[in-house]
């Protein structure tokens, strides 16, 4: 993997931010709302006073003139003041970041903890129950929608079964002083085991409903890739050797089989980030996703603006480690 | 003559299909001697392939053995569990994939190919560690450098794309030798190749069966192949045995009018090199087939008799063939 392939792709990213940009400035441009009028609200001010709160935001200038300003900010790290906090957009971003990130990987985790069991048996079971179960199982997954699938959840764990909380991310008794911000790591870190236990218990339900519609895609993935490996000749030639069954189907089958798996993985989590803002807002998850939301509520244009953009360079950084993992996974390919 | 080292008898093997019941193998005899070479010829789609993945165990679903023993040994290897039968393949039994592009895995080294054969079935072995390791790699350098890939310690490092088709062929002979097999079914192994990486794979299998003492089974669609290297050839047709006997006396006096035709379209003496050129007419659709000679609608020579079914007959010592017009009908 050369140096000069990476530079590649950032270069490859410009275009691309500009444009994401220049769409996420019209459409908030476009949508009915003014963000002068909603951090007013019902408070009685003078024109006076909410042309100056106007001009303090810029949004006394032409769009074009906003659009301009913001690329020049950008291109120098400055997003920018969030209207409603007040401080910098980037530093409101990073704050609420490692619990999306947390959230976003223990999705991750689970999706692939479930997804590639269970689609290495649909195949090696063919046509059995248990495939036919994980069938309509997978396609339920990628056609339920995310906040019906977690209110359920949240119903049937939370509110009948009482066995895990609501929502949020720990319970106020446990509240920690945060390390690394990823809360399962720092509530162990500090030696905390039952703090670890509410932040896991916390984490389970938005995770699972997060994860639920890659879960079902990487099933079918790996389902797909395992019967189409098991059909080739090496496999019959393993199995010719007379290697233990457990070797021919770990190390000689799914070794190829999870070639696409991991790809597909890969560009999948970029479609975490969508997830996360319906997740997030269901399961009252203190993330960016829900800080998104708000955001867009509150035509809280810098900071729309900038996770936007953060979106993209995740999306495009994700696709790129797919390309990665796929040549590090397969011999034959060389970048 | 002493028993047999591969005996299999009425073999019969089919693949349900949606077409219908395709009946791939069907009562098929073959016998293996000790330290001899048998040839088995056909056309593509005869069962060759089909006959010796029965023995080995490996038919798989919508495929399935019906009928017929499979002795090696004297040890009926159908009623062997999975794993006793795990134990038999790649140990007694070896076999190479008829395409060597495609039977070594891409995503494995070939050092560890060739290991795990000796790491599932060699005894000898010191039981683990580092000393074990060790043990596994110069064996496999070993078995490198026999088919004659120079260089094996750096090679065995490398992946199946590495490596020109003709070495991967190589490759492959290594692994089915790996544990001395007592029987090597060689599954066309020279199809993929150009004509004198051919001629060094079938010597290679030559000598090294005269060295290891193995018996080997030479699948081919080349009677030259067969002419110069089989000491007993068989011939399938359709899923059927249609004559057998000692390769000379075969090629010298063909008994089945299939037989004869196979070996009339090749210019002789040079028989060498020349695939089977097709006889008029088609291989009969193996789905439901009428009771009657299998050959029938192509046989330049069929009768009303032969609409009956027709048995293996005997056609002198050590020589049977499957048509009334020759031999004569066993008790
Ligand atoms: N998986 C399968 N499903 C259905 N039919 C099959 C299957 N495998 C083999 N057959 C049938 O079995 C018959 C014999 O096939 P086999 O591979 O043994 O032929 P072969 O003599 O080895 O031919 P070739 O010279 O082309 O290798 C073929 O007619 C084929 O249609
Ligand atoms: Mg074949």
């Amino acid at each position: 993997m050369s140096l000069g392939k990476l530079l590649e792709r950032i270069l490859q990213l410009l275009p691309v931010l500009l444009g994401v940009s220049l769409i996420v400035f019209a459409m908030m441009a476009l949508t009915p709302g003014d963000p002068v009028q909603i951090m007013i609200g019902d408070q009685s001010v003078t024109p006076e006073q909410e042309a100056a709160l106007r001009r303090d935001l810029g949004l006394d200038r032409p769009i074009h003139e906003r659009f301009f300003l913001f690329v020049t900010d950008a291109v120098r790290g400055d997003f920018g003041e969030s209207f409603y906090h007040r401080r910098p957009v980037a530093d409101v971003i990073a704050e609420r970041l490692p619990a999306t990130i947390e959230l976003s990987l223990v999705a991750l985790i689970v999706a692939l903890a479930t997804a590639i069991p269970l689609g290495v048996l649909a195949a090696i079971r063919k046509n059995s129950v248990l495939d036919r179960l994980a069938t309509v199982g997978s396609l339920l997954g990628v056609s339920l929608p995310g906040f019906w699938f977690g209110i359920l959840l949240m119903m049937l764990f939370a509110v009948h079964l009482q066995i895990l909380p609501v929502s949020g991310r720990i319970g106020y008794s446990s509240e920690i002083v945060p390390i690394t911000g990823f809360l399962l790591v720092d509530t162990l870190l500090r030696g905390n085991l039952s703090a670890f236990w509410d932040a896991l218990s916390h984490i389970i339900l938005p995770a699972i409903t997060l994860g639920l519609p890659m879960t079902a895609i990487l099933m079918r993935v790996t389902r797909t890739s395992m019967l189409e490996v098991l059909r080739q000749d090496y496999v019959t030639f393993a199995e010719a050797k007379g290697l233990s069954r457990r070797r021919v189907l770990f190390r000689h089958a799914l070794k190829n089989a999870l070639i696409p798996t991991v790809s597909v993985a890969a560009i999948e989590t970029g479609s975490l980030l969508g997830g996360n803002m319906i997740v997030e807002t269901v399961f009252g998850w203190p993330g960016l996703g829900r800080l998104v939301v708000e955001s867009i509520f509150l035509r809280n244009y810098p900071l729309v603006q900038a996770a936007v953009l953060f979106y993209a360079v995740t999306y495009v950084l994700l696709n790129f480690a797919a390309d990665l993992l796929y040549t590090a996974l397969n011999p034959r390919v060389k970048l | 003559m002493s028993a047999p080292l591969l005996d299999v008898r009425g073999l019969r093997t089919v693949f349900e299909t949606r077409a219908g019941t395709v009946c791939a193998v069907d009562g098929v005899d073959v016998s293996v001697h000790r330290g001899e070479c048998l040839g088995i010829v056909g056309e593509s789609g005869s069962g060759k392939s089909v006959t010796f993945a029965s023995v080995m165990g490996l038919v798989k679903s919508p495929g399935r053995i019906e009928a017929g023993t499979i002795l090696l040994d004297g040890c009926d290897l159908r009623g062997l569990t999975p794993k006793q039968m795990r134990a038999v393949r790649g140990k007694d039994i070896a076999m190479t994939m008829q395409d060597a592009l495609t039977a070594l895995n891409p995503a494995l080294t070939v050092g560890e190919q060739i290991a795990e054969v000796f790491d599932a079935h060699d005894y000898t072995l010191p039981r683990r560690g580092s000393a074990r390791a060790r043990a596994i790699r110069d064996k496999s350098a070993e078995m490198l450098g026999l088919v004659g890939i120079p260089s094996a310690e750096s090679r065995l490092r490398q992946y199946p794309h590495e490596f020109s088709g003709g070495m991967r062929q190589r490759i492959m002979i290594a692994i089915a030798l790996a544990c001395r097999p007592k029987l090597l079914i060689a599954d066309e192994p020279t199809t993929a190749l150009d004509v004198t990486i051919q001629a060094q794979v079938l010597e290679l299998i030559t000598e090294i069966r005269a060295r290891l003492g193995m018996s080997v089974v030479l699948i081919t669609h080349d009677l030259g192949v067969v002419a110069e290297h089989c000491d007993r050839v068989m011939v399938m047709y359709a899923g059927q045995v249609i004559e057998e006997g000692p390769t000379a006396e075969v090629i010298a006096q063909p008994q089945h009018p299939y037989t004869r035709g196979l070996l009339a379209s090749i210019p002789r003496p040079a028989l060498r090199g020349q695939p089977i050129r097709p006889i008029e007419g088609q291989v009969p659709d193996l789905i439901g087939l009428p009771p009657q000679c299998r050959f029938y609608s192509r046989c330049p020579l069929h009768r009303d008799a032969c609409l009956a079914p027709v048995a293996m007959r005997s056609a002198g010592p050590n020589r049977r063939v499957r048509c009334i017009l020759s031999g004569e009908p066993v008790e």
